[in-house]
């Protein structure tokens, strides 16, 4: 059972390592973006400490939305995910597997570039760690999310604005329990019940998206 | 079989559903417009005015139903889409994209009215109040299953595409709204709670009714107009779409 699902994580990560400029110019993105903003609203410290979880947090909606169209074109273009589909392994098992690829090699990176921000921004250590970690736990259900959006615009003209369209609505409430996590944490009444509740709806998300990004995945390619 | 056993999805063919949608049509039309009338007729002059609000509480007969009818529209457009998947009917799917202009055009009234409705109640056209914000983010996701829908030229793969698109937020409107109205809570105190209004005037609830009854009769209305027009629009290929043509073309 697990056979498909190695082999196919196994392909999409070595085919990230061999394309690592993708990967990089998230990352890149990500900080500039992050970097933008002490221009926009001034480099006031203590405003700059307040705002930070949640321009962080937008930022990684982005970085996320931005690189999400990598997930199935190229597969698309190039027939693989036909022949993906026609091959007689469960299309669940396999869609988990290129949504957790994209996760260690999108997300995950954006999770480790965090805490260099957060000091760029003036956090102080216990806020990064409590933004880093839910940074840890919200962004599996952006990637699952958004992975039901990819299939949704796959190979539409204006695909990149559309998918912005579709998915954002749904970021909202990660974002709001992400960012809010930090301020909890800030306000003393402890992360606790945001970093669950990210976790509760990641989890959910990995129940519930596989199964409409891969159904989604077979309306696009018939 | 018998005949005697009605068959729910003899209208779900196409061709079938064309004329009842016709005949149908105008009665709810007729419907929406004479309870438009009374509606209107009781907000305006037999509800009272409001104690501490005055004449300007007058939008919640539009606000409301407007407000109601946009978040059940969305259940209804997601119903049609769950029935389309499972039956591969293609009349559910046309049922579903008839209904997303109406939904979102509630949905814009809705916030139109709340805004005009704010600014002389609350001293502002917007806050970022738990309601509003998820009824906006509600016409975002109205915004994005039409622009989906739009954006495929197979109708059969905008259908199922659109389909999706709407369980997916089905799914997500009351995730949506508890964590709005959570993150709300968290950073600014109850200021405007609709919530805790002081007990309606049975006619203020009369009005409101027949406002949404109106609301209701008026979105059936216009959505079996459209669903005839798409009808026509997906069917043209067949015979029996070219002497309908014909026949209207006769009656011009």
């Amino acid at each position: 059972m697990l056979g498909p699902f190695i082999a196919v994580l196994r392909r999409d990560l070595l085919l990230a390592w061999r394309g690592r400029a993708d990967v990089l110019v998230t990352i890149g993105f990500f900080v500039v973006v992050a970097c933008l903003f002490p221009f926009g609203v001034g480099a006031e410290p203590n405003q700059l400490r307040e705002i930070a979880p949640g321009i962080l947090w937008v930022d990684a909606l982005l970085a996320t939305l931005l690189s999400l169209h990598r997930l199935f074109a190229q597969d698309h273009a190039d027939g693989s995910l036909e022949q993906l589909l026609l091959s007689p392994e469960p299309t669940v098992l396999w869609v988990s597997a290129k949504v957790l690829a994209y996760w260690l090699t999108t997300s995950l990176p954006l999770v480790i570039a965090a805490p260099g921000l957060g000091l760029l921004f003036d956090m102080e250590q216990g806020s990064l760690k409590v933004l880093c970690l839910s940074l840890l736990l919200g962004t599996p259900m952006l990637s699952l999310l958004g992975a039901v959006g990819a299939a949704l615009t796959l190979g539409l003209r204006g695909g990149g604005m559309l998918l912005a369209l579709l998915v954002l609505p749904l970021f909202v409430p990660v974002l709001i329990f992400g960012a809010g996590a930090v301020d909890a944490y800030l306000g003393g009444s402890g992360s606790d019940a945001h970093l669950l509740l990210l976790a509760g709806g990641s989890l959910a998300a990995l129940v519930l998206a596989p199964w409409a990004c891969a159904a989604a995945l077979r309306i696009a390619a018939e | 079989m018998t005949r005697s056993r009605f068959n729910i999805f003899r209208f779900a063919v196409p061709q079938n559903f064309y004329p009842l949608a016709g005949k149908l049509a105008p009665i709810f039309a007729v419907t929406a417009a004479v309870l438009f009338l009374a509606g209107l007729w009781i907000s305006f002059f037999i509800a009272p005015t409001d104690a501490q609000q005055g004449e300007v509480y007058r939008v919640i007969f539009i606000h409301v139903p407007a407000a109601w009818m946009s978040m059940f529209i969305y259940l209804v457009m997601a119903f049609w889409s769950a029935v389309g998947l499972v039956f591969n009917t293609r009349l559910s799917a046309m049922m579903a994209h008839a209904l997303a202009p109406t939904g979102a055009m509630f949905c814009f009234v809705a916030l139109w009215t709340g805004a005009l409705w704010g600014r002389p109640t609350w001293g502002a056209y917007w806050v970022w109040d738990a309601r509003l914000t998820s009824q906006l983010l509600l016409l975002f996701l109205y915004f994005g299953y039409i622009a989906l829908i739009n954006a495929i030229d197979d109708p059969r793969r905008a259908d199922k595409a659109g389909a999706i698109l709407a369980l997916v937020g089905a799914i997500n409107v009351p995730i949506i709204y508890f964590s709005v109205k959570w993150w709300n809570t968290l950073h600014q105190g109850a200021s405007v709670s609709l919530t805790k209004a002081p007990s309606m005037a049975t006619t203020m609830l009369m009005g409101m009714l027949v406002m949404a009854f109106a609301a209701w009769a008026y979105t059936i209305a216009v959505t079996l107009w459209r669903v005839r027009s798409l009808i026509l629009e997906r069917e043209r290929n067949a015979e029996w779409v070219n002497e309908e043509l014909d026949r209207l073309e006769a009656a011009a």
